[in-house]
């Protein structure tokens, strides 16, 4: 029994090895195919990197929620000053901040170039306003929203404004690049089974003669396509390193620009490249890919040649 | 070991190549199946090798119905047959060794055993010393006892030849015969089609002599 499982091994690491020798003998054929699985590997490989980056990013956003309070033109900086301790006490609130009205007028002329217009006006139109921090156990959307409501139940507030929206449209749009990630991904993975198929097609036409001969001295269907498995195998294995090559060095050339762009933003945001973990999947998933593409070419176009 | 009974056999464009072809051929035999081209020799070595079917009738090899033999386990059957072919069917990118010892690297024999067996029918064709060489490299008569040695490496119950001296001089053609009698007297039997009446007349052996896809003659061994 031992010895059957080794001779079962031997023959099958020989076959392997085999196929890889058929694949070598015609480089540029298998060039190639190789290159065309890598290039559609490699297209939803890439944008799984980015949309993993843009995920990160805005994980770490989703933690900086901020509240901005806007009180009553009648409430006074007092009115803020004691607000603002009131919401100190409360437990989902990790910090406020008051900018009076003065304030917020002297950053305002100084900001938005207006400086000259502004002083037309009688008297300040800006209110008092307090940005709320809340807690990083509080920052649930459910929680923020709780907490939005609760305040603009207070005593001269007017309206208060939450800063999540357009973080919350922003994850919904990952959400929508996520589906399409998937579906071009499960296409060209489609395609790279249609390519494996199609060279392991040509492959059994061009060795046609050699399958007959070995069908006539009595090799079963699964005998006489245990090679080509092995090829489309060696051509998924080929294409996923081609794929990791391609985004390995995208990455490399996309992060310096994309620092320097995070930089002049104020954000220390950094690309970052595969993991393993993601490159064995991937490795993984085009040798899948291969093996599928010859099985179907295989099973098919070899119990068609009858001697 | 080979019975044949009532078989017809009309080709897929109408052509009948067998109309009504009854004989037996004994396990042990020596048995020469000759005609003018045309007359059906082919057609009947293919029933046996079960490359094709009958039309109607009944092929029996080795006490087995050949129409229950169903497409699953045509490998398993043809592995008790050699089969020796014309235009030799050898592979011209394999080296003689790994051709000779095809029958038994697709049924499973173990590396070892089959290294043995295929020096063994090398030897018998009288090839040991070629095992490297490329079919390509050698003479018409040597690649035709390349295809012997194949057929006959699983040490087959039945071997089939299929004119198999056609393309070789009659010196030649002569020791082919001479092999495939001394593999008969260690008690294969052998079929061989063959038009070469003159070089079968040197052989003691059964006749099956064909006409337009019928038996004209069948006689026994005439010693």
């Amino acid at each position: 029994m031992k010895a059957g499982l080794q001779a079962w091994l031997a023959r099958h690491a020989q076959t392997l090895l085999g196929s890889l020798g058929q694949i070598v003998r015609h480089p540029i054929a298998a060039a190639m195919t190789v290159a065309v699985i890598a290039v559609a590997l490699a297209l939803p490989l890439f944008f799984n990197v980015l949309l993993q980056n843009a995920r990160a990013a805005t994980a770490n956003w989703n933690q900086a929620f901020e509240l901005s309070v806007y009180l009553t033109q009648k409430a006074g900086v007092e009115r803020a000053e004691a607000l603002a301790k009131q919401l100190r006490g409360r437990p989902d609130v990790a910090a406020v901040r008051v900018i009076t009205a003065d304030q917020a007028f002297a950053e305002f002329r100084n900001s938005s170039g207006f400086g000259k217009a502004l002083d037309a006006l009688d008297a300040n139109p800006l209110p008092n306003t307090l940005i709320v921090t809340p807690t990083l156990a509080a920052s649930t959307p459910e929680a923020t929203v709780a907490l939005k409501t609760s305040i603009g139940a207070a005593a001269d507030v007017d309206t208060v404004q939450l800063d999540t929206e357009w973080v919350q449209r922003l994850n919904a749009m990952l959400d929508v690049m996520r589906r399409v990630l998937w579906l071009t991904g499960g296409l060209l993975g489609l395609s790279v089974v249609l390519v494996v198929g199609n060279t392991i097609r040509l492959d059994i036409l061009n060795r046609r003669d050699e399958i007959e001969v070995m069908k006539l001295v009595g090799a079963t269907d699964g005998f006489a396509r245990r090679p080509f498995l092995y090829s489309g195998v060696w051509y998924g294995l080929g294409g996923g390193i081609g794929a990791v090559l391609i985004v390995a060095i995208a990455v490399a050339v996309l992060s310096r620009p994309l620092g320097h762009l995070a930089l002049l933003y104020g954000s220390p945001f950094h690309l970052a490249g595969l993991r393993f973990g993601s490159v064995a999947r991937i490795l993984g998933l085009s040798i899948a890919l291969g093996w599928l593409g010859s099985w179907i070419a295989a099973t098919r176009h070899i119990r068609a040649i009858e001697p | 070991m080979i019975r044949f009974d009532q078989v017809h056999k009309r080709y897929p464009n109408g052509r009948d190549a067998l109309a009504g072809v009854s004989f037996t051929v004994e396990a042990g035999e020596l048995a020469f199946l000759t005609g003018h081209s045309g007359a059906g020799k082919s057609s009947i070595l293919k029933l046996i090798a079960l490359i094709e079917r009958p039309t109607r009738g009944q092929v029996v090899i080795n006490n087995r119905n050949t129409a229950t033999v169903k497409a699953r386990g045509i490998p398993k059957f043809r592995q008790l047959i050699g089969v020796v072919f014309q235009d030799h069917k050898l592979l011209h990118d394999r080296p003689v060794a790994e051709n000779v010892a095809l029958p038994l690297i697709v049924s499973g024999v173990p590396r070892r055993e089959i290294d043995k067996r295929m020096r063994a029918a090398l030897d018998q064709v009288g090839l040991l010393g070629r095992e490297k060489s490329r079919p390509l490299e050698l003479s018409t008569g040597e690649q035709q006892r390349v295809g012997i040695a194949r057929a006959i490496v699983a040490k087959p119950m039945l071997l089939i030849a299929d004119e198999p001296t056609g393309n070789l001089d009659p010196e030649l053609a002569f020791e082919i015969m001479q092999l495939f009698k001394r593999l008969n007297d260690v008690g294969v039997t052998v079929v061989v089609a063959t038009h070469d009446i003159q070089l079968i007349d040197q052989f003691a052996a059964k006749r099956i002599v064909l006409a337009e896809g019928r038996v004209v003659l069948a006689e026994g061994a005439v010693v």
